[in-house]
């Protein structure tokens, strides 16, 4: 299995401050992967760097085996449907397409018409008075036309109804499926790439906390309920990922490939959203932890 | 690439092409009359009508507004609009490089108002090349084709300011990513320029000639006296040989050695008194022709001598093309400047 994005050390500055730093990921051909994070965890930074729309300011990466951006056949490699889908207001949706025919090589015409066909569209309507799913749609076309090898989507249903959410990332499998295209689209609703990705990474304060294959990290990570203790007081085998505490109770999220056998615990399973949550939440507490204790 | 640039551009292009076009058959209309006159009269000016004069300052305006608007409306918002809409990120990641984008995108804009500007500067160069410099038996005159007023609205130069205002917007686009900023400082600029240039560089561009000459008659062009009470100096500007169309830079009476001076105070008796105040002044009336004769005699014996610099009227088409190469390399290098911007800063 090859990797669709490399990145060693990656980190990219504004100014002062770090969006994204020391990110060192690989990320499989053939998968639709899900970036997970909070907002401003430099989940958009990352995505920008890998379709070369920003350049790093430390580390390396390497998109389809090449730099981003390098040349346009690297460019042609890599589809990009920008957050709040950008599109020309004043060009209709047949003057995109033909914007897309004329400066992609691999542009496939009849997958295009066929999708605007499908959507209902009006090729002669104006981008600028379409509807914030529409115009999705419409980005979204002209990303799949390009025929990439990899699409990369950053927050693309962010903006738009659960409805429209719901039918965008129905289009986006099923077009998935149909031309093998590895798939790499960002989202701060878990929920949303639930039901899409097989393939997760998790984005928080600019460094990745977890990544992975979805069945498998769900299979290695357990909730654990039960009275009261001190996490040091688990076994070495259990990396504790999140922490909260009651008076009278302790839940733990923990990581472990070997089955929980102490039967003071309620185990539980997790989802997704959970599992995020729960790695958003441990890198808080850790940021937040010592801080609070100065205050006091 | 080159499809996208023209179906961005195409309204602006139109709009401004309408312009152009309508003002150069105006031109076409009026022109052969003009013509005509000037090879059947010396003084043609007399022979102007009003709305011939209106059209000749008209094309003048004309000529010295277009590579602002053009500047200003085309090429800042080149770059800028697209930061601002976020539909760079569109642009920027189809198969087309950054590189190639901008150099299509700066280029065509260019050619097309370089073509615009130099339609218009055809059609009025040539319209008023009759009445450039043209002078009345009596009184009365339109300026020459070197002077500032006139000399970056006749010939080559306009193309090389249209280029230079589409440029010039183009990066302060980039460099500001917002249009309505950088379409002020645009703006800003090129009125700058066109004020920076005549008054500062052109003069310089072709060295320039120079005439010491004694006061005649024949030569004086007129008498100026600024009256601030004692110690009133007088100034005296007079034509220098050729005359018509020479670009005086400056024009000084100079004493015995050499220095710049003003007139000797005992000059100001051979001048008729101020009208006193309340009347209307008329054209000044040279006292007796003989007083000022002998004025003009005594300055020549006691060493004053007017000292003119100038750029003669030959100068006019070398510095034409001096003008707009140095206005095409400085386009060059601002491109330049603006490809690695838009290269490096804006990732």
């Amino acid at each position: 299995m090859t990797a669709v994005l490399r990145a060693e050390g990656l980190g990219k500055r504004y100014r002062r401050r770090w969006a994204l730093s020391d990110c060192t990921l690989e990320i499989p051909s053939g998968h639709v992967t899900g970036l997970v994070g909070p907002n401003g965890a430099g989940k958009t930074t990352l995505l920008s760097l890998a379709v070369g729309l920003l350049a790093p300011t430390s580390g390396t990466i390497e998109v389809c085996g090449g730099r981003p951006a390098a040349d346009a056949a690297q460019l042609a490699k890599v589809g990009f449907v920008a957050q709040d889908t950008p599109t020309y207001p004043g060009l209709s949706i047949a003057d995109h397409l033909r914007m897309g025919a004329h400066t992609n090589p691999r542009w496939d015409d009849a997958v295009a018409r066929s999708r605007v066909e499908r959507l209902g569209l009006d090729p002669a309507q104006k981008a600028g008075r379409l509807s914030g799913g529409q115009r999705a749609q419409l980005a979204l076309t002209l990303g799949l036309a390009k025929r990439p090898e990899l699409l990369i989507l950053d927050e693309p249903v962010a903006s738009l109804d659960p409805l429209a959410r719901r039918e965008f990332l129905q289009v986006l499998m099923e077009a998935v499926a149909e031309h093998e295209v590895s798939v790499l689209l960002s989202s701060h609703v878990v929920r949303d790439l639930e039901r899409v990705c097989d393939h997760v990474v998790v984005l928080v304060d600019s460094q990745v906390r977890v990544e992975g294959d979805v069945e498998a990290l769900l299979d290695n990570h357990v909730r654990l309920t039960g009275p009261r203790r001190d996490p040091a007081a688990l076994p070495a085998d259990q990396h504790v990922v999140s922490a909260s505490h009651t008076d009278r109770q302790s839940t733990f999220v923990v990581r472990t490939d070997a089955p929980v056998l102490d039967p003071s615990w309620t185990v539980g399973r997790l989802g997704l959203e959970d599992l995020v949550l729960a790695y958003m939440e441990g890198s808080r507490a850790v940021a937040a932890g010592p801080v609070l204790e100065v205050l006091r | 690439m080159i499809w996208l640039t023209w179906r961005q551009f195409r309204a602006q292009a139109a709009a401004v092409a309408a312009i152009a076009l309508a003002f150069a058959l105006v031109l076409a209309a009026t022109g052969r009359r003009l013509a005509d006159l000037a090879t059947t009269y010396r003084d043609v000016f007399d022979h102007l009508t009003a709305n011939d004069r209106h059209l000749f300052y008209a094309g003048i305006v004309v000529i010295a507004v277009a590579p602002v608007i053009i500047g200003v409306f085309w090429g800042a918002p080149l770059v800028a609009r697209e930061l601002e809409a976020g539909t760079h990120r569109l642009a920027w990641t189809q198969s087309v490089t950054r590189t190639r984008w901008l150099a299509v995108k700066l280029g065509v804009t260019a050619l097309a108002a370089a073509t615009a500007v130099g339609l218009l500067t055809l059609a009025v160069t040539w319209w008023s090349q009759p009445l450039d410099g043209a002078l009345s038996s009596t009184h009365g005159s339109l300026p020459s084709r070197l002077t500032p007023v006139s000399f970056a609205m006749r010939g080559v130069v306009p193309i090389g300011y249209a280029v230079f205002g589409v440029v010039l917007g183009a990066t302060l686009g980039a460099v500001l990513r917002r249009s309505l900023p950088a379409m002020a400082v645009t703006l800003a600029a090129l009125i700058f320029v066109q004020i920076a240039v005549p008054t500062w560089i052109r003069a310089h561009l072709m060295p320039t000639a120079e005439q010491t000459v004694t006061f005649d008659r024949q030569r004086l062009d007129g008498i100026g006296i600024s009256d601030n009470g004692p110690g009133t100096t007088t100034h005296v500007t007079v034509n220098t040989k050729g005359g018509v169309g020479n670009w005086v830079l400056s024009n000084q009476t100079v004493d015995a050695s050499g220095r710049a001076t003003g007139l000797p105070s005992w000059f100001g008796s051979c001048l008729p008194p101020p009208p006193a105040p309340g009347t209307t002044e008329g054209p000044v009336k040279v006292q007796g022709p003989d007083t000022l004769d002998a004025c003009f005699t005594r300055l020549n014996a006691e060493g004053y001598r007017q000292h003119v610099v100038y750029q003669p009227a030959k100068h006019f088409w070398p510095l034409q093309w001096v003008e707009l190469a140095l206005f095409l390399a400085v386009s060059g290098l601002l491109a330049g400047f603006c490809f690695w911007w838009v290269r490096r800063r804006l990732s």
